[in-house]
């Protein structure tokens, strides 16, 4: 298997930091936004976010996490079942301005899991979607607003999001697929 | 840790990793139970019978409002109700049940094994919601699940199980549950109610309660269950409540942070004074929340994955 670096450590902080900086000129500032991250990458990289928009904004946006696997459309067709992450949802969402944060955008499904999950918690004013590499291959309607790298793949291939809090080093490979 | 188990009759046979999994699967689903909206969508279209051959309030609410909040569609059958009454057989209403396509029975009976032969029976998944004298798995998992929240670990913690133990199918499933993740456990009770040789499960046989509680970090007091005893085991309630009832004499020769647990129905006065039942140390009712939580995860790892057959 041959695995390409296509993200290091300087090009996340860099990726992270402009979407930080389109998230408040969306937004006009950090007033009821809530960030939550899909588990467990993208709540680390929600996290990540947070602190950044704090910084410039000086505000104190609540982060949170947001699991999905409960809502997943293919968990009566999976050998064994995925393992719960952690739901926390630090207040009401009710007429906030969420922005979901995960960091691989693939087929969309766990999104809309994840947007799903969100409507049992209340009724934001809006979900804006952040991901760190978007992958292509949609298999339902879905657009992230705000994307770190386009990264063009073959379906075979595998996108692997590496971040210090999980995995000890910040990067992203792209594994080829094995002949 | 996965598994790919089709049934749970007990915890004897569960390996480490599977009640880890399952205890952990559990703290999850008690965020659920918590939100305003207590409903997710993970076991949509998914069928639970509840068959109680024997009358429980808790044990069976309890596995209905976990399916329930799974979106589940339970359906309860009492034996009063049933077709048991006419003499139909185990084995014919399994058949009959499980022709209508179930994908867990919920099975509670008073004869040991029941569960087990009906999971011969049927292709469904069969969950053991006590079985005689045998097993309680989901009530030794909502025990495990407390102790482990109040105290953050199990690995090290002295339980003593107080009460009759020769006809506790909870002592049972519990000796199995802490003893496999690494508790001691010490059992006491009336000498008639003490099975012999229940020392080769792994626990300790103390010589009366004083002598079972000392040290505890846990103390689980057993229900006496007057209606599975045909003969006297014991003279009269008031002399059990002296010598076996926790009351706040006894207690003041328990460890000062001790934690109290009681599976319920309460006898009070009984098996434990109602000034204890209801006191600081006692956990009685957050076992019957973590219950809940206990029995969703449950459902989630045995009904969720599809099963080759």
């Amino acid at each position: 298997m041959k695995t390409n670096v296509v993200m290091d450590e300087k090009a996340i902080e860099r990726a992270l930091s402009r979407i930080a900086h389109e998230i408040i000129e969306r937004n006009r500032g950090g007033e009821r936004l809530v960030i939550l991250g899909i588990p467990t990458r993208g709540y680390e990289l929600a996290r990540r976010l947070k602190k950044i928009i704090d910084e410039i904004e000086g505000t104190d946006i609540p982060v949170g996490a947001v699991d999905a696997t409960l809502y997943r459309d293919d968990l009566a067709i999976k050998k064994t079942q995925p393992t719960l992450k952690k739901m926390d949802i630090p207040i009401s969402i009710d007429d906030r301005k969420i922005i979901l944060v995960d960091d691989v955008l693939f087929t969309g499904r766990t999104i809309r899991a994840g947007m799903n999950a969100l409507m049992d918690f209340g009724r934001p004013l809006s979900i804006q979607l952040a991901v760190l590499v978007d992958r292509g291959h949609r298999e339902l309607p879905i657009k992230a607003d705000y994307v770190g790298k386009n990264i063009p793949t073959s379906v075979k291939e595998g996108v692997k999001v590496r971040i210090k809090e999980t995995d000890g080093v910040n990067e992203v490979l792209v594994e080829s697929a094995p002949r | 840790m996965k598994t790919k188990r089709k049934d749970l009759l007990g915890i004897e046979n569960l390996t480490v990793d599977e009640i880890e999994l399952l205890l952990s699967t559990a703290e999850s689903f008690k965020e659920v139970s918590a939100r305003e909206i207590k409903k997710v969508p993970t076991l949509r279209g998914k069928t639970v019978i509840n068959l109680f051959y024997e009358p429980s309030t808790r044990t069976r609410t309890s596995f209905e409002i976990a399916a329930k909040r799974m979106s589940a569609d339970a359906v309860n059958i009492s034996i009063a109700s049933s077709s048991a009454v006419k003499g139909e057989t185990l084995k014919d209403t399994a058949r009959n049940l499980e022709a209508m396509k179930p994908d867990a029975i919920v099975i509670r009976h008073s004869s040991a094994g029941t569960p087990e032969m009906l999971s011969r029976y049927v292709g469904c998944s069969v969950i053991n919601a006590g079985d005689g004298a045998h097993e309680h798995p989901s009530q030794a998992l909502l025990d495990l699940l407390t102790v482990k929240e109040r105290l953050g670990r199990i690995e090290g913690v002295r339980l003593a199980i107080v009460g009759d133990i020769a006809h506790s199918r909870v002592a049972r499933s519990n000796i199995y549950g802490f003893t496999k993740l690494g508790a001691s456990v010490t059992v006491a009770g009336p000498p008639t109610m003490m099975p012999p040789g229940i020392e080769r499960l792994g626990c300790r046989a103390a010589a009366n309660m004083t002598d079972a509680i000392k040290d505890a970090d846990v103390i689980m007091m057993l229900r006496i269950q007057l209606e599975r005893q045909d003969e006297a085991f014991f003279p009269s309630a008031r002399e059990y409540s002296r010598l076996y009832g926790l009351d706040a004499d006894k207690l003041r020769t328990a460890k000062k942070d001790v934690i109290i647990l009681h599976p319920g129905p309460v006898n009070r006065g009984v098996e434990i004074s109602p000034d204890v039942a209801d006191g600081p140390y006692s956990l009685i009712l957050d076992q019957v929340t973590n219950g809940v939580a206990v029995r969703m995860a449950i459902f989630y790892l045995l009904l969720g994955a599809s099963r080759e057959t």
